[in-house]
């Protein structure tokens, strides 16, 4: 799955047991792609010592500070990899 | 939050760190030592001012400044830096804020060692979450109109902010404007 600069999308709920690039505060919340960064190691997989780590997109995603926090007129943006994010409606 | 790196907790942590490493028979000391000095030889905020100044000055540098950064890096002479470049521009409407919740990422190469207050819990957990108020406590205060995008580095990427040229510099030389620019303004923590 790709997502092209504009598309919205939603930060997988996880709690994975394993090292993660996915801050606590952004899980579960949509933003929009600003941009694709490239292709990169997945660091999930990096940080488990995997002797091949999955390399997947990854993107800007912007949210909103009221998105994130239920207040504020700020934006956070962030990198997600291709397999944190989903489409959101 | 202080402006020293040498805070007594993080050393310790860094130190305690360092021994597993050696204990563990990855590197020795002196290949540790070895590999910071090389880095601190040529890391510093200097080359950071200096891209900032040839973007003020150059509209064809400014571009390829915000398309590619690592390759306006290059276009300086600069050493390659490990990791994806990517600056942001303040402009009258939007200020940028670079931070790195996770941990302490930032562009090392292009900045030099990172302020003690950047690795601090207290601006890498209030960055993201009320950055007006952050910003105004560093003398900082943005007009209400003027929107901040902050950027959490929690991966590949390291940001550097491109900050606005000042008024009335229309006479310095690109050296002079160099001069201006601070760590800080380069971080998003202070307007130049």
């Amino acid at each position: 799955m790709s997502f092209a600069p504009g598309a919205r999308v939603r930060v997988r709920a996880v709690d994975p047991d394993h090292h993660t690039r996915v801050p606590r505060y952004a899980r579960g919340h949509v933003g929009e792609v600003v941009e694709r960064e490239g292709e990169f190691p997945l660091a999930d997989d990096r940080a488990r010592g995997l002797p091949e780590p999955r390399v997947q997109a990854a993107y800007a995603v912007r949210f909103p500070a009221a998105e994130l926090w239920g207040e504020g007129d700020h934006t956070v943006t962030l990198t997600m990899w291709e397999s944190y994010l989903e489409e959101a409606e | 939050m202080s402006g020293d790196h040498a805070e007594p907790p993080i050393a310790a942590r860094v130190r305690r760190l360092e021994e597993r490493v050696i204990a563990a028979g990855l590197a020795s000391d002196d290949e540790l030592d070895g590999v910071l000095d090389r880095l601190y030889a040529t890391a510093s905020p200097v080359n950071g001012a200096r891209m900032v100044a040839r973007a003020w000055t150059d509209p064809a540098y400014r571009e390829l400044l915000l398309a590619d950064g690592n390759a306006a890096a290059a276009e300086l002479g600069l050493a390659a830096p490990a990791y994806r470049l990517r600056v942001a521009a303040n402009t009258a409407e939007v200020h940028n804020l670079v931070v790195c919740t996770l941990c302490s990422c930032y562009p090392i190469s292009l900045l030099g060692p990172s302020p003690g207050w950047y690795k601090s819990f207290a601006y890498r957990s209030r960055a993201v979450r009320e950055p007006r108020a952050v910003l105004a406590e560093f003398g900082l205060t943005l007009p209400p109109g003027t929107r901040i995008d902050v950027w959490d580095a929690n991966a590949e990427t390291r940001y550097l902010v491109l900050p606005r040229r000042p008024e009335g510099t229309g006479h310095l030389s690109e050296d002079e404007l160099a001069a201006l620019v601070t760590r800080r303004g380069l971080i998003g923590t202070a307007a130049v």
